[in-house]
């Protein structure tokens, strides 16, 4: 399978410019820092959900309780599959109960990666309620699972992948339109 | 892997001995006349009747071509474990002639760790009923003591006067130096050997390989190389002190052989045998902890390996046996510490000595006849079958550059417990020739 | 990823394998902090403990393990003696795994014991305990324990104290520290230090207070008291005099040293109640740790194995 560039969707600057949005969206619907709590997911909604902290502080001035979740152990495919990811670090220091999270992650899909994430985050307690923040939704859902917040839509076929590159494991910022259909 | 073998096995290896028959274009070695040349052999109702190039016109009778074949002096296993009585589904007196046979043997030593133990006449007169008309004569060795317990002497006159060629409690070393002293004193009235497995047992109990930096690896406790050599000093000692004759079993040291080639260097009446499976492999095989590499003697060093090359070279090591030690599969297929010690060799011990001795140059092929055919009949004070005119024909005819692989399915064996099981082997057995019997073997 | 199918070892793995585990793991130990510690990864598989030599802390852990990750557990504990009686060893995996398992983890007084039912079983094996070879789960949960606390294992020297010559975890450790590039000291009574064990790349000591100076842990073996009675060494008094880990002896070091026990310690023979109990021993971190280094070992090795036959 080749690997074609096809299109960029977002640069740097546009990505900026969603986060500052969605970190307002995220503020306006919950009225404030009243129990929000952003959790991301590994590996790069961990580090969007890091800049919309930021953001939120930035706006807010007070931080918001940010943690990190690895779902890999709570995924579907396990049995089908050969060889094991890696499984990073889940690090959520903050009690979840009756907490409103808002669960970040970088491109929303078939929507079993979220389906995990929910499983994963009843184990930690039993929160108010739980949010859904994504840079880009590509559609082709598999599971009833909407986003409230959404960066940017962006149909794709299935010969088609989003690539999301950001700044602190990938060096850019940058999400392309990436061809795979040979 | 299998569990049982057919009992009817092997016979298809026999073939009608014709009355007249020559051997044509074989190599001929016979080390006892000084004897290297392609020869034809004529043959008489089995018995030798000429040995020189026979023009074929003038003789009537079979012909055998054995070109490119080696012909020599049937060859002898000094040291096997026939396991009748006692435990006959792993081998029989005639599943183990028979091996012997496929192997490439004339004759063999049974010792005497059968149940019950070769301490009575009785069970001598047994062995020699059941062996009586096979192709390959069975000697019995006899145990030293009563049920090999080290405490008393068997009736060692008894045992020699019925058939026993040695005595030995092998499996079970003699602890007490006093016992060994009275053995040893006592066989020299008998004239026969004291054959000696060497292992101070006082320094073994539960350890399963050879001590050092591999045991240490595969926290298996080890048996020492010291145990061993402390035993071979003493008996050496107790050889000279009471004048007997010393035979040491499958030395495996490189110290132990030091010991012999100092003693035999004084004129002490010591001699000693290796197997096939102690120049072969080292310590290094157990890292599989494949149970067919639990032996005893353990398998040591390469240092030791050469060391035995070395004995086997200049003549400190006079003979080559096999310890063929038959287990039942089940009992090798356990954890490593449970199962039992041994392997078979009978069929693998040509292969094993041409490859690792003939064609590394450790010996020459004649060296090598001599190991087999010539020094375990000196050692037990009886007549070699040299290749002469007027002799019984006792040959083993085999081939020197046949490639093959140990397979078990083609072992005539009862056991498959062998190390060398696809391993690439080269020299072959042929076929064998004794007491009016013609033997191919179907390796 | 692990180049086998099976943990029989530390003996050969090199440093990248061994990296994963304990990254892995150290990924893993966040879930024994959780209200609901238990993840759903394993669902559908079963994996049978079987202990041929009683163990209760060993088995405790893998099944802790096994219950975090939402597998099927099977225990099956057999006397030594009812083995050589009874069914042998392969007939009774064999059996097992006739049963639909996917797992074992075995624990047995031979050495190869795991090698043995890698070669006869389709199924996943972990060496639990394979008698004085290899203890590989406690090896990796001591380097686990170790680089929690120093980052980096390459710098450091590990001094182990006892009796190597009998020891699995010993020897684990020996392979493992040796291939992470740590610097090993090995402390005991001389009959108690196997041959050629420098071979390993180990330094031999026999002065306790040689060793002290020079390390930054000291991991502390059990002593087995019938070593005793077979002649290896002449009393416990003795042993605790020249080998016990004391706070005097500690005292006289310049910087701190972790102190480590595989369990279960003989308290005032090779290591006193202070020590044991002392700001700087992490006996209890070890078997925290434990059930997370098990956990991402049965992760590693549990793949799509059943779609495959």
């Amino acid at each position: 399978m080749t690997e074609n560039f096809k299109a960029q969707i977002l640069n740097k600057s546009d990505m900026g410019r969603i986060i500052t949005r969605l970190a307002h969206e995220i503020l306006e619907k919950n009225r404030g820092l009243e129990k929000l709590v952003l959790i991301g997911l590994r590996t790069r909604g961990a580090y969007l959900a890091e800049r919309i902290s930021h953001k939120i502080q930035e706006i807010e001035g007070r931080e918001v309780p940010t943690g990190f979740l690895d779902v890999t152990l709570y995924r579907d495919d396990f049995r089908t599959r050969l060889k094991q990811p890696s499984v990073e670090v889940t690090n959520i220091p903050f009690a979840i109960d009756e907490e409103n999270i808002v669960l970040i992650d970088d491109v929303l899909y078939t929507g079993r990666t979220i389906r995990a994430a929910l499983d994963a985050l009843m184990d930690f307690g039993r929160p108010a309620r739980i949010y859904l923040a994504i840079l880009v939704d590509r559609g082709h859902r598999e599971l009833p699972i909407k986003a409230d917040f959404v960066g940017k839509n962006i149909p794709t076929s299935f010969g088609e992948e989003i690539k999301v590159k950001l700044q602190e494991i990938d060096g850019e910022d940058s999400v392309n339109l990436i061809d795979i259909s040979n | 892997m299998k569990f049982t073998k057919d009992v009817s096995k092997g016979q298809e290896g026999f073939q009608k001995l014709p009355e007249k028959l020559i051997l044509k274009h074989a190599r001929v070695i016979d080390p006892g006349q000084n004897l290297d040349d392609v020869l034809d052999i004529y043959l008489v109702n089995g018995v030798i009747e000429r040995v020189e190039k026979i023009d074929p016109l003038n003789f009537d009778g079979e012909v055998l071509d054995l070109d490119g074949k080696l012909v020599s002096p049937g060859w002898m296993d000094m040291h096997v474990h026939l396991r009748e009585p006692g435990r006959e589904d792993e081998e029989t007196i005639k599943s183990g002639s028979l091996t012997a046979a496929n192997g490439g043997f004339t004759a063999l030593c049974c010792m005497p760790d059968t149940m019950p133990a070769i301490d009575t006449q009785e069970i001598i007169l047994y062995i020699k009923d059941r062996a009586r008309g096979s192709l390959v004569e069975v000697h019995p060795i006899g145990a030293i003591t009563k049920k090999r317990e080290g405490l008393e002497l068997a009736e060692i006159l008894d045992l020699v006067e019925q058939g026993a060629v040695a005595i030995s409690d092998d499996t079970v070393p003699v602890m007490s130096a006093e016992i060994m002293r009275r053995a040893l004193e006592y066989s020299r009235m008998a004239g026969i050997p004291v054959v000696a497995f060497e292992e101070d047992t006082t320094m073994t109990s539960s350890s399963y390989m050879n001590e050092g930096y591999t045991s240490t690896c595969l926290g298996l406790e080890g048996i020492p190389s010291v145990a061993e050599e402390i035993m071979i000093a003493r008996d050496i000692m107790l050889t000279e002190y009471s004048g007997s004759r010393l035979h040491i079993a499958h030395i495996s040291t490189r110290k132990g052989v030091e010991l012999v080639r100092q003693a035999k260097a004084q004129g002490i009446a010591v001699t000693a045998e290796v197997t096939p499976h102690h120049i072969a492999l080292t310590e290094e095989s157990v890292r599989s902890f494949d149970t067919n590499t639990k032996v005893r003697p353990p398998l040591r060093t390469g240092e030791d390996v050469e060391a035995l090359l070395e004995g086997l070279r200049d003549g400190t090591i006079d003979a080559i046996a096999s310890d063929h030690s038959p287990h039942a599969w089940e009992e090798k297929a356990s954890e490593y510490i449970y199962a039992p010690f041994g392997v078979i060799g009978l069929e693998t011990a040509l292969g094993i000595s041409v490859g690792e001795l003939v064609h590394k140059k450790v010996l020459d092929i004649a060296g090598l006849i001599t190991k087999y055919a010539i020094n375990p009949y000196r050692i037990l004070g009886l007549p070699y079958p040299a290749i002469m005119k007027g002799h019984l024909a006792n040959l083993s005819i085999f081939d020197l550059d046949a490639e093959w692989k140990f397979d078990p399915a083609r072992s005539l064996s009862k056991s498959s417990n062998s190390p060398f099981v696809g391993r690439r082997l080269k020299g072959k057995p042929f076929a064998v020739i004794n007491n009016r019997q013609y033997f191919r073997s179907i390796l | 990823m692990l180049k086998s199918r099976h943990l029989l070892g530390l003996d050969g793995m090199e440093k990248p394998e061994i990296e994963l585990l304990l990254n892995t793991a150290r990924s893993f130990r966040e879930i024994l902090d959780r209200p609901i510690k238990r993840v759903p990864t394993l669902q559908g598989k079963t994996v049978v403990n079987l202990f041929y030599e009683p163990s209760t802390r060993t088995r405790i852990s893998f099944e802790l393990a096994e219950k975090r990750m939402s597998a099927d557990i099977v225990n099956f504990s057999a006397g030594t003696s009812s083995v050589k009686k009874g069914e042998s060893l392969i007939d009774t995996v064999k059996n097992i795994e006739a049963m639909k398992i996917d797992m074992v983890v075995v624990r047995h007084s031979s050495p190869g014991a795991a090698h043995l039912l890698s070669q006869v079983l389709d199924a996943n094996i972990i060496n639990a305990g394979d008698g004085g070879h290899e203890h590989p789960t406690q090896a990796l949960l001591d380097m686990m324990t170790i680089r929690e606390r120093f980052g980096n294992l390459a710098k450091l020297t590990i001094g182990l104290i006892g009796d190597i010559s009998h020891s699995r975890v010993a020897l684990s450790n020996i392979f493992g520290l040796k291939a992470m590039g740590a610097r090993v000291l090995v402390c005991g009574p001389s009959t108690l230090i196997p041959r050629g064990i420098e071979r390993l790349g180990v330094e031999v000591f026999h002065n306790i207070d040689e060793v002290i100076p020079q390390v930054d842990v000291l991991n502390i073996l059990r002593l087995q008291l019938e070593r005793q009675k077979s002649g290896l060494f002449p009393s416990l008094r003795e042993y605790h005099n020249f080998f016990g880990i004391t706070r005097e002896r500690l005292e006289r070091a310049e910087k701190p040293i972790l102190i480590m026990h595989p369990g279960p310690m003989n308290r005032g023979l090779e290591i006193s109640s202070h020590v044991a109990d002392s700001e700087h021993s992490v006996i209890l971190e070890q078997v925290t740790n434990g059930i997370a280094l098990r956990m991402a070992v049965l992760y590693l090795l549990a793949g799509g194995k059943s779609e495959i036959h």
